[in-house]
């Protein structure tokens, strides 16, 4: 059996996402479960991720192989795809490790579909038990989880950011090889013809470590700036409910659960949410949830790990003062 | 143009859901099923665009059962869908993405192909957001996931996708598929004369031999029990002692 993992290692913005690097550091600890130390980790995109790319050693990767061209730097998941399962195709791993994010989770099916082998999406748990791949993700928006077996070589695993930590001993670089690719951007059926970037240097909310939430009981689109300013201290990002989303309050791509984003911070504040199954469907799995509702009553309150009955108009101010207090 | 939209009965998603005795599914009773909530928006822009053409719905297997998969085909018809396709599943459970994409490729395959193919980005049960890139992947078709707006001239279509952070604009050619955010469309109720009407549209069925799973769910289980939380305290004299708590007990705030 092939021994080595590979991490298609998602670089975006001029770094590496949190996302990625978790991957390449879970493959590392894995790696000599699987009977191999070898972890390689893939870099697809244009000259800044080519640059980047020896740093991923730090996290773990023995090896690196760009697949760096122009015409990749935007990312595009029919390009990406196809030059992922070439290069897993060449290197024939035992494990294909991707981050749970929206352009990995564009990605990862489609080189599974290729390959004809098993995929198990947005995985929460991904361990060696036995010599096997032991894997359990949430399904039914996580009101179930699933233990999920998979046929054929590699397996392809997605999985959601902040399920593993970053090796708390960085390494060093690791050496860097390009890839020759087999198609150029006149072979593809599709082009990013333009990017619109979010007006914002926040962590994507998938990502974040500290999520600062909002719903109705904000009353208004005006009082988010309540929770920029608690997010601010805390280095979080702001979501949102959707009732507010639908109201108009706040965009949809910081809408929070079923239907919104799926997310599991460390630190989850739900202020002014009633704690509704689908908004819990995107957050249930947060390591630590805090709820701030007035209504004592509120389901919130079944699922959050500490929370204050009160006013947020009082409570959130307050916060946002005590913290800088504890910065100082 | 003729579209196919690709259609799956989920669980409502306020349902309560149990896991079977059997441990590998859950128990569906009780359980209401509806239209994917991302489906239902793919359908309202794919009969936005037909002009001239038709608009398929297509659902294969589904765990809800073959008569829960026809009702849901019934309701994408109510949407304004021309025709159903259903394609049966002798083992519906838990189902591998990646075989029913080839069960819908070889269901597309089989009624001449199709201009535009729409899935939902995600099913709301299983959640793995696959089949629509699998089944582009198989068809080898271009694919936009996350799309949330289209506009189609001639051979080709311009797609707007939400990415982390940013929205993309693709030029893709068709065929394609597209894989539908929810800004793809609008919610639609349909009103009582087209949930009539959508009675005597056809439902064809198209057989297929299912592929052997690549994917297998081994054993379902509740979430993990949580301990209960605490009510740290009433109003804002509280938040010391829950800014507390968070450093020195969950030691999930590190300032
Ligand atoms: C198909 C479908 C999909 C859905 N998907 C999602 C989804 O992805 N995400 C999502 O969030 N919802 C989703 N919903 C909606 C969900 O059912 C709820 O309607 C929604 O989450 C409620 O939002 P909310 O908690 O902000 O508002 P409400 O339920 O109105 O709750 C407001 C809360 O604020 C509290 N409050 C009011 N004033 C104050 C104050 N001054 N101080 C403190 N607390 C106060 C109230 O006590 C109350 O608990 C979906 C629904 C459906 C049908
Ligand atoms: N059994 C099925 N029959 C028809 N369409 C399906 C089926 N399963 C998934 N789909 C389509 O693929 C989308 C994404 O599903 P999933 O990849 O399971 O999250 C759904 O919204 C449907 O449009």
């Amino acid at each position: 059996m092939a021994s080595k993992v590979l991490v298609i290692a998602e670089f975006r913005g001029g770094k590496f996402k949190k996302g990625a690097l978790e991957c390449v550091a879970a493959a590392s600890r894995l790696a000599p479960a699987l009977g191999g130390g070898d972890v390689t980790a893939l870099v697809i995109g244009g000259a800044d991720a080519k640059a980047a790319a020896a740093s991923l050693g730090k996290q773990g990767a023995t090896r690196v192989l760009a697949a760096c061209a122009d015409w990749l730097a935007e990312f595009n998941g029919d390009a990406y795809a196809r030059v992922a399962a070439d290069v897993v195709r060449a290197e024939q791993p035992a494990l294909v490790l991707v981050a749970a994010t929206l352009d990995g989770k564009d990605v990862a099916p489609r080189v599974a579909a290729r390959l004809d082998v098993g995929y198990a999406p947005d995985v929460t748990k991904l361990a060696v038990e036995g010599g096997k791949l032991a894997i359990a993700r949430p399904l039914y928006a996580g009101k179930a989880y699933a233990n999920v077996t998979l046929a054929g070589a590699p397996a392809v695993v997605s999985v959601r950011p902040n399920t593993f930590a970053l090796l708390e001993a960085p390494g060093a670089d690791a050496p860097v090889a390009d890839v020759a690719l087999a198609f150029g951007a006149g072979d593809l059926k599709s082009k990013v013809v333009a990017v619109e970037a979010a007006k914002t240097d926040k962590v994507d909310l998938t990502e974040a470590e500290v999520i600062v939430s909002g719903g109705r009981g904000l009353k208004g689109p005006e009082h988010f700036v309540l929770l920029e300013a608690l997010a601010a201290e805390l280095g979080a990002t702001v979501g949102a409910s959707r009732a507010v989303v639908d109201a108009g309050w706040r965009p949809h791509h910081d809408q929070v659960g079923q239907t919104g984003k799926t997310v599991s911070p460390n630190l989850y504040f739900a202020v002014g949410i009633s704690g509704a199954i689908q908004h819990l469907a995107g957050m249930a799995t947060s390591k630590c949830i805090v709820a701030v509702n007035k209504d004592k009553d509120a389901p919130i309150f079944k699922v959050a790990d500490y929370g204050i009955v009160g006013d947020l108009f009082d409570v959130v101010p307050r916060m946002t003062d005590e913290v800088k207090k504890l910065k100082k | 143009m003729r579209i196919v939209v690709c259609i799956k009965p989920v669980p409502d998603t306020a349902a309560r859901i149990k896991v079977h005795k059997d441990g590998a599914r859950i128990d569906p009773d009780g359980v209401k099923f509806t239209l994917g909530p991302y489906d239902s928006r793919c359908i309202a822009r794919a009969v936005a665009l037909k002009g001239a053409g038709e608009v398929v719905a297509l659902a294969a297997g589904a765990a809800a059962g073959e008569a829960e998969a026809k009702k849901r085909i019934k309701d994408a018809l109510a949407l304004g869908c021309d025709k159903g396709i259903f394609v049966p599943d002798p083992a519906p459970e838990n189902r591998d993405p990646l075989a029913v994409a080839k069960a819908l490729a070889s269901a597309i395959q089989g009624q001449g192909g199709a201009d535009l193919i729409f899935c939902g980005r995600q099913a709301t049960d299983d959640q793995a957001l696959a089949v629509g890139p699998m089944l582009a992947t198989l068809l080898d078709l271009p694919c936009v996931t996350d799309a949330v707006g289209i506009e189609v001239t001639g051979g080709s279509a311009r797609v707007q996708r939400a990415a982390e952070g940013r929205v993309e604009t693709l030029e893709v050619t068709l065929p394609a598929v597209i894989t539908g955010q929810r800004d793809i469309g609008d919610e639609q109720y349909p009103k009582l004369k087209e949930i009539l009407a959508a009675g005597k549209k056809p439902i064809a069925e198209h057989k297929v031999e299912w592929a052997a799973a690549k994917y297998a769910v081994a054993g379902l289980v509740p979430p993990p029990e949580k301990a209960p939380g605490k009510i740290v305290g009433e109003g804002p004299d509280a938040v010391p002692a829950l800014l507390n708590l968070l450093q020195t007990e969950a030691k999930a705030l590190a300032l």
